[in-house]
């Protein structure tokens, strides 16, 4: 129309494609990060032991990691809001102690299970309400709810309880043969689906948009009419119901309950969820990243299994990955703040 | 046009409005109209209560007393969001967006369209936020993510967030303090376009010129009273600048020139080559003992950069720095300190003040540390040390132990320059030392200026205002793109003719 309008349209459509992707699909990058960690892993794995990757390992990893996999979706969301949930391994365990005790006494797998997963919402909910109600710091409030969920978990047994139930130990047990070595068991089918439910509500509902939202900046997320308050606790109901969910696959998966279960499970989910691209800053990252992130947790297990060495390497392995990332997306964060 | 105006109902009106703070009043009894389709100008100095007007408009801010009609009816706000559902709209001076998300988001996010299941439609989205953008003459691609883009891009689509409800009232609050001439123009025809469609636009902005160029009417608020309501084009603007100040317009217009340093007074900085890229090349300068260097450049012409490069923020990847005629390398602003040269960012909330603590705390801070932990400065030398500042500045209120976050704009300013003369430098580096603060205070800094070189200090003058680099400036360093191209006397040049130097690279093609 007018020749001032032209100075920054005509700057514009001067774009080139390879700017309109980054300026489109910029968090993406440390997914594909993740992806290519992960390849790497892979293909240098098949060339050192020649074969390695087989149809049976690959079904296994997902078997071994599906509780880790529900925890790190239920963490992602707590993450996105740039908060953190510190509780989610002693709630895993906490759960599925109270499981395990309430089956002994005769109750019934299709009560037991959701209760358990209420039970986890419920000190997810705790969590929430000293983080958004009391303003309390999610590191603090979360370390509470770990103390407590941990605390709990002794008070209903100091030893282990086993878990005779048929419906829980069918979920583990079962393999649902694809051929060629392919399997999957119900947990694996049921951690996809939580996968799903994660990527679907965060992509495609008010909430999820909104979890994004308050993790860019949640004074602007206010100003703009956005229920934060309610999205922030959601956040934490979300990963304790996840944490309840792994309690349930996790007992499945032991066919035991042990009150010493999961200690620094936590920690292992936060590194997944950060390898997998989620900025620890919040508002950037995905569920989908997330899962890669525990894949490639579970292929480090899995290689140093192979290697025979011990398995402390995992720990250290994951640890130098995760001081990566971090230091790669501290770089990309301050290169797109010097770009301002 | 105006006098059909004046007929009709006003759309917004708010009579009697009164905001108490405990003892303060902030808003006293003040009457306030805005008509569909005028740009209106809310102009005041800092504490007049611009701001408090605005909150109460807006839903951020009860009124204790008065009240507030939309179209002839009473409204009552709880929250921001309720008067956006209402109509009036707010676009605030930090952009309050969500960087991290597409540009189609932030324009539609809490109203996304949404598909039979309840999952949001995105393809409907970003049609939303396109034709919102469209509407506004702008092209700017609505699955990119915000961020990305540059500041004056992410005002314009916070624009578009703000009027793609059925919008009535807009509000601009200080739209322009980060926008370079031709951004601003930008926003101005986008403001012309919302008013040719009826919006009511209230533009409050600290650049006269902007407020002359684009407004309709002026409301003139002083200490929490209405002062008047005036068609733009029937006030003065040395008129306008009494009516806020309450002052006599002959002691501003009177032209405070300070003293030229004596000829044979020694070159106390001098800088040759000086490279810190992106942003500064090859930049020579001097600085004399007791001179004010005046900066004058666009937006992006490396003001800024060449004030971090001579007082050892960043770091020199060419070029040399000569103190007293010794070379010198300033590694970092510590030891830049410790050599007399001192910097005042731009950024005096996030770079220089802590709003948390005291006056008192504020000034001492630098010199504590200078001194290090171990040798404390007894806390009644502090207080003594502290208040002789507050008064030599004349900062108020004169009360060291209220926090700083509480004084004005120009006060704290004042408390930042304290603090940078509690260390006794012999060069000073001011980035910006006015902006954002108002008329009164502005010219109070200036004076301020023009005194400690007086006293013998170098002082490096940078702004984005050319009227006041030349009232404060001995000399005027003009940059271009990252060059100082020159560097002249600031006697006998007029705004004009420096502006005409600072754009001639850019204004060849014109």
């Amino acid at each position: 129309m007018t020749s001032t309008q032209t100075v920054l349209t005509g700057e514009l459509r001067a774009v080139t494609r390879p700017h309109r992707f980054m300026a489109r699909h910029a968090s993406w990058i440390p997914v594909f990060a993740a992806v290519g960690i992960l390849v790497a892993m892979v293909v240098g794995a098949q060339l050192y032991f020649g074969k390695f990757l087989t149809p049976r390992l690959v079904s296994s990893i997902l078997l071994d990691n599906s509780y880790l996999l529900i925890l790190a979706v239920g963490m992602t969301f707590v993450i996105l809001t740039g908060g953190i949930d510190l509780s989610v391994g002693a709630v895993m365990s906490f759960t599925g102690m109270m499981g395990a005790s309430l089956l002994r006494q005769g109750l019934p797998s299709s009560v037991v299970a959701p209760t358990m997963l209420a039970t986890g919402a419920l000190i997810g909910l705790g969590v929430g309400v000293l983080v958004q109600y009391f303003d309390v710091q999610p590191f603090i409030a979360s370390l509470a709810g770990m103390f407590l969920a941990r605390g709990l978990g002794f008070v209903v047994s100091l030893n282990s309880i086993k878990v005779t139930d048929r419906p829980i130990l069918w979920l583990q047990g079962t393999r649902l043969q694809a051929g060629s070595g392919w399997y999957i068991t119900p947990t694996g089918i049921i951690a996809l689906l939580v996968v799903l439910v994660g990527a679907g509500l965060l992509a495609y509902t008010r909430f999820g948009r909104t979890v994004y939202a308050v993790g860019g900046n949640e004074q602007s997320a206010r100003l703009m009419g956005l229920p934060v308050a309610r999205t922030k606790l959601l956040a934490y109901v979300v990963s304790g119901t996840c944490a309840g969910l792994a309690g349930v696959i996790f007992t499945a998966y032991t066919g035991a309950a042990y009150p010493l279960n999961g200690i620094g499970t936590e920690l292992d989910t936060i590194a997944a969820v950060v390898i997998g691209g989620t900025l620890l800053t919040g508002g950037s990252g995905f569920v989908v990243g997330s899962m890669i992130g525990v894949f490639v947790y579970g292929m480090i297990k899995t290689i140093i299994n192979f290697l025979g060495v011990d398995q402390s390497w995992t720990r250290i392995t994951i640890g130098a990955l995760l001081l990566l990332f971090v230091v790669v997306q501290r770089l990309i964060v301050a290169r797109s703040a010097r770009r301002r | 046009m105006m006098s059909t105006m004046e007929d009709a109902q006003p759309l917004v009106q708010v009579t009697g409005a009164t905001v108490r703070f405990r003892s303060d009043t902030a808003l006293d009894g003040v009457d306030f109209r805005m008509f569909a389709g005028e740009v209106h100008s809310l102009m005041g100095e800092n504490g007049a209560g611009k701001s408090t007007l605005i909150k109460a408009l807006t839903g951020a801010l009860a009124l204790d007393a008065g009240e507030v009609r939309l179209g002839g009816e009473v409204v009552r706000f709880a929250t921001p969001h309720d008067a956006h559902l209402a109509g009036i709209s707010t676009v605030y001076q930090e952009i309050d967006l969500l960087p991290n998300l597409t540009v189609a988001e932030n324009i539609a996010l809490g109203r996304e369209p949404r598909n039979r299941v309840g999952a949001i439609d995105w393809a409907a989205t970003r049609r939303l936020a396109h034709d919102a953008l469209a509407a506004l003459g702008l092209e700017i691609d609505p699955a990119s993510v915000l961020g990305t883009h540059p500041l004056a891009v992410q005002q314009l689509v916070a624009i578009a967030r703000a009027i793609s409800t059925d919008v009535k009232v807009l509000v601009l609050d200080e739209p322009t303090s980060s926008l370079d001439f031709d951004e601003v123009a930008e926003l101005f025809r986008v403001i012309r376009e919302l008013k040719a469609r009826g919006v009511a636009i209230l533009f409050v902005s600290h650049f006269l010129d902007q407020v002359y160029e684009i407004c309709d009417r002026i409301t003139v608020l002083r200490n929490g009273r209405l002062v008047g309501e005036y068609l733009t084009t029937e006030l003065l603007r040395i008129d306008l600048v009494q009516k806020m100040l309450g002052r006599s317009a002959a002691a501003l217009a009177e032209r405070q020139t300070f003293d030229a340093p004596d000829d044979d007074s020694s070159v106390t900085l001098s800088a040759r080559g000086v490279t810190v890229l992106p942003g500064i090349a090859d930049a020579d300068v001097d600085l004399v003992e007791g001179e004010v260097l005046g900066v004058a450049g666009l937006l992006g012409s490396g003001r800024t950069k060449l004030a971090r490069a001579l007082t050892g923020v960043d770091r020199l990847e060419a070029g040399i720095i000569r103190i007293d005629g010794q070379e010198r390398r300033l590694s970092s602003p510590r030891r830049a300190l410790s050599l007399g040269v001192v910097y005042s960012s731009e950024n005096r909330r996030t770079e220089g003040l802590i709003g948390e603590l005291s006056v008192l705390e504020n000034i001492t801070l630098a010199l504590q540390a200078q001194r290090g932990v171990l040798r404390r400065i007894r806390s009644a030398r502090q207080r003594e040390l502290a208040a002789s500042w507050v008064e030599a500045l004349d900062i108020r209120p004169p009360d060291l132990d209220r926090p700083v976050a509480s004084l004005s704009g120009g006060n704290q300013q004042k408390v930042l320059l304290a603090r940078l003369l509690a260390l006794s430098p012999r060069v000073i580096v001011l980035d910006e030392p006015t902006r954002g603060i108002d008329v009164g205070a502005k010219v109070e800094i200036q004076n301020l200026v023009g005194e400690l070189a007086d006293n013998g200090l170098s002082v490096v003058f940078i702004s984005a205002e050319l009227e006041e680099v030349l009232r404060v400036g001995t000399r005027v360093a003009i940059l271009q793109d990252g060059r100082v191209v020159d560097v002249v006397p600031s006697e006998g040049l007029t705004t004009d003719s420096l502006l005409a130097m600072v754009a001639r690279s850019e204004g060849d093609e014109a």
